[in-house]
């Protein structure tokens, strides 16, 4: 937090010097601060416009009666938040979202360290036979649009004739079962991200010297524990990151559902994420001030979320 | 994007801040012009009653679904030949919502937009914010093919009032759609199987199409919403017109009453006999027409554009036909021919439109009895036009819809909450999955509809409106 505020301290300290030098031609600034400005500028701006301002507008709009269409939009103060704090359905949403967030990280992080490890580590430091193979294999979801992935998956889980009854000798309607719904959409998330942290934790698996793992197999540890007490504690930023991301994107889920679920967020709300009731109450209902508020909610949730897992990190790291 | 944005952009861009840019998607609230004059109402000159300018460039929207966007060309043409040298501006679209949307903010909206498709935008809402121009001025104008006949009295009864949100004309419906219960007429003639006139025919029915070993029904799983239709239909049928109305203006206790009772009831009954393809409530709404196009289930529940749906799935030849609801009781109120018929595909003109006149007038052409046939002819549909398209014969479902509205004559049957309260069509099409799979009973759906009901009912953010 700290050095990215002296950052854009003496960023805007240079922007004045750089406005300053364009006027009166001093040439006193140190060419690479020029440079720095001549780099940073865009992007803020760019990230100033296309992602700050949204969040702004957001808030703003969140106060406000604005249905998407109208010329006017009034102020009413709070009254979309109480609205939020009463919808039964952005409750079911969000306890759908918080089971994802119970589940998603453990699992997906979990897979993702045990195929990196399997890719990487035996005990002369060589992953299993093929493993590059096995990298493209894992990663291949990643590179399938979240569409694909949606209709995909559909036929894996259509009721008689699909791939996973076919497996299994059912004939279980998957997503058309609130018993099952959840866990399906889940399994597809799960799936649909697991080969990135393969590739990020392989890569930081990569890293640790190789003197590290001698030293361990001359002390005589075996597998588990070189994983659990060398491995992993070296992991453990690599690691904290993949969950900030992982939890991020269990607090939305918007897309899979959309895409595969009865309803959709069905059947019976069974798989509703807070992400389609706001998307619903903008774009069918003409309510974009509700909406608005529901998404600051999530915002802040998230943020909130973030910053836990940040400052852990900062312990740890001490 | 509108000039207006750019321009708040390239400010945003010399300030150097974002927060500049608030102005960006909201609008300012100062720069609604208010009273824009409203288009000279319904003159004299028959040819041109809205009093149409060549100069003004016509804007037009077409939602390009189902039916495509040709037949609008073809009326885009009309136009053309109508007001020569006039310029008209076609766009066919899918995402009307996010691609109109900041056209509506920055006021320069198109000149006609036909309103459709899954991104349609909420008409109640636009209604409610005085964005949408009162039709009736089009419905008093002369009709093209008979100066002396107004336009509306060339439509199909119950067509305005569909249209009809309050006190005014929101939109004026151009697709005539038949639902009922869909069959392939050759399967059902090669099986001696007639289609059934009462419930109980019909469970006897599905005994016979069971043994046979296909599954008698089977419906759109994922959108369970398909079969609130014939539901409406059955209850319409059990106890009268009125019992839809109740239901329509969220009457207390609407949901709960004994006809509504017998309609769900023999929904219920069909599930409990085992009478759905198993695994429907998985499927998507084009799976389970194909499930039914292959042969897998003898009956589903839809309207008349499956014929076009399914086109490019569906095996030459094949003869789909619809059918009405079978009676549910003897004391049934509407005769067993009374059939769900609901006009869609509306058409309207927004308020803040640059040429309102120009958008009146392409309806009017549309609403011509040629247009109408052509229409007819290109997408096997009715349309809300009188007498239009009877010459169209290309079509079976087409034929089929028609003369099941031949024969249900002055019962038609329509319901108006799916439009008004899209969170009671939710919960009642939510509830309406449940009882197809046997996860609630009949009690317990009508108790969840109920609720929903009262809940719309008694919320204050919910404009009413009512039938």
């Amino acid at each position: 937090m700290s050095s990215s505020t002296t950052a854009s301290r003496s960023l805007s300290r240079a922007g004045r010097r750089a406005r300053g030098r364009s006027r009166g031609r001093s040439g006193s600034l140190p060419r690479h601060r020029g440079l720095i400005v001549g780099f940073l500028t865009l992007p803020i701006i760019l990230y100033a416009v296309f992602v700050l301002s949204p969040y702004v507008q957001a808030i703003y709009i969140s106060l406000t009666d604005w249905t998407g269409f109208a010329r006017r939009l009034n102020f009413v103060g709070f009254e979309n938040y109480t609205r939020v704090a009463h919808d039964d359905l952005f409750w079911t949403g969000l306890k759908h979202n918080l089971v994802m967030l119970a589940v998603l990280p453990v699992l997906t992080i979990g897979l993702g360290l045990f195929f990196a490890s399997m890719l990487n580590i035996d005990r002369a430091g060589r992953g299993v036979r093929g493993s590059s193979a096995y990298k493209i294999v894992y990663f291949f979801p990643q590179v399938l649009p979240v569409a694909v992935i949606g209709v995909l998956w559909q036929f894996v889980y259509t009721p008689r004739s699909g791939l996973l009854n076919g497996l299994l000798g059912t004939h279980h309607a998957w997503l058309g079962s609130p018993d099952t719904a959840l866990a399906a959409v889940l399994a597809v998330g799960v799936w649909s991200s697991v080969g990135f942290y393969v590739v990020l934790f392989s890569a930081a698996m990569g890293a640790i010297p190789q003197e590290i793992y001698e030293a361990v197999a001359l002390d005589g540890a075996g597998r588990w524990r070189t994983f659990f007490q060398v491995t992993l504690p070296l992991l453990r930023d690599t690691v904290r990151v993949g969950l900030i991301y992982v939890s991020i994107g269990a607090l939305d889920g918007f897309a899979i559902v959309q895409l595969m679920t009865v309803g959709p967020g069905g059947p019976d709300n069974a798989t509703e994420v807070v992400g389609l009731t706001l998307y619903r109450r903008a774009f069918a209902d003409g309510q974009f001030g509700y909406a608005c508020a529901m998404g600051v909610v999530m915002l802040f949730m998230t943020l909130t979320l973030a910053v836990i897992l940040q400052s852990r990190r900062r312990e740890v790291g001490r | 994007m509108s000039p207006i944005d750019r321009r708040t952009l390239l400010l945003g861009l010399a300030g150097g801040t974002g927060l500049l840019l608030t102005g960006c998607a909201v609008p300012s609230g100062g720069r609604d012009s208010g009273s824009k004059a409203a288009p000279a109402v319904a003159g004299d000159d028959p040819k041109n009653p809205f009093g149409v300018k060549t100069s003004d460039r016509l804007d037009v929207v077409i939602f390009k679904g189902g039916f495509g966007d040709d037949y609008a060309k073809q009326v885009e043409e009309t136009y053309k030949q109508a007001f020569p040298g006039a310029q008209v501006k076609h766009s066919g679209l899918q995402k009307l919502q996010e691609t109109l949307q900041p056209r509506f903010v920055s006021g320069t909206p198109p000149d006609v937009i036909d309103n459709s498709g899954a991104a349609a935008l909420n008409a109640v809402t636009l209604q409610k914010g005085g964005q949408l121009l009162d039709l009736k001025a089009l419905l008093d104008a002369p009709s093209v093919d008979d100066p002396k006949v107004r336009v509306r009295d060339t439509l199909l009864p119950g067509v305005v009032e569909s249209g009809t949100l309050g006190d005014t004309v929101a939109s004026v419906n151009y697709a005539y759609t038949v639902t009922g219960f869909w069959y392939n007429q050759d399967l059902f003639e090669k099986n001696g199987w007639v289609y059934p006139k009462t419930w109980d025919e019909l469970v006897a029915l599905c005994a016979k199409i069971k043994a046979s070993g296909i599954a008698p029904f089977t419906y759109q799983g994922k959108f369970p919403g398909y079969f609130l239709e014939p539901l409406m239909q059955m209850m319409a049928k059990t106890g009268g017109a009125e019992t839809l109305a109740a239901v329509d203006n969220l009457e207390p206790g609407a949901w709960q009453s004994q006809p509504v009772a017998d309609a769900v009831g023999a929904i219920e009954k069909l599930v409990k006999n085992g009478y759905i393809l198993q695994g429907s409530e998985g499927l998507s709404h084009t799976e389970a027409q194909q499930a039914w196009v292959d042969g897998k289930a003898a009956l589903i529940p839809c309207g008349s554009w499956l014929e076009n749906e399914m086109k490019s799935t569906t095996p030459k030849g094949f003869r789909m036909a619809v059918g009405p609801t079978p009676a549910v009781t003897a004391q049934d109120k509407l005769p067993a021919t009374a059939i769900s018929a609901s006009s869609s595909e509306g058409f309207i003109v927004p308020k803040d439109a640059k040429n309102t006149a120009g958008g009146l007038e392409f309806l009017r052409l549309l609403l011509s009895r040629s247009a109408a046939s052509k229409f007819s002819e290109l997408t096997g549909s009715m349309t809300t036009v009188k007498g239009a398209g009877a010459n169209v014969t290309n079509s079976p479902a087409l034929t089929s819809a028609r003369k099941a509205v031949e024969a249900a004559g002055a019962n038609t049957i329509s319901f108006r909450f799916g439009g008004w309260y899209g969170d009671l069509y939710a919960a009642g099409s939510s509830a309406m999955g449940e009882l197809l799979t046997g996860r609630v009973d009949a009690a317990e759906f009508m108790k969840r509809t109920q609720a929903a009901a009262d809940k719309i009912a008694k919320d204050s953010n919910v404009v009413k409106y009512h039938r």
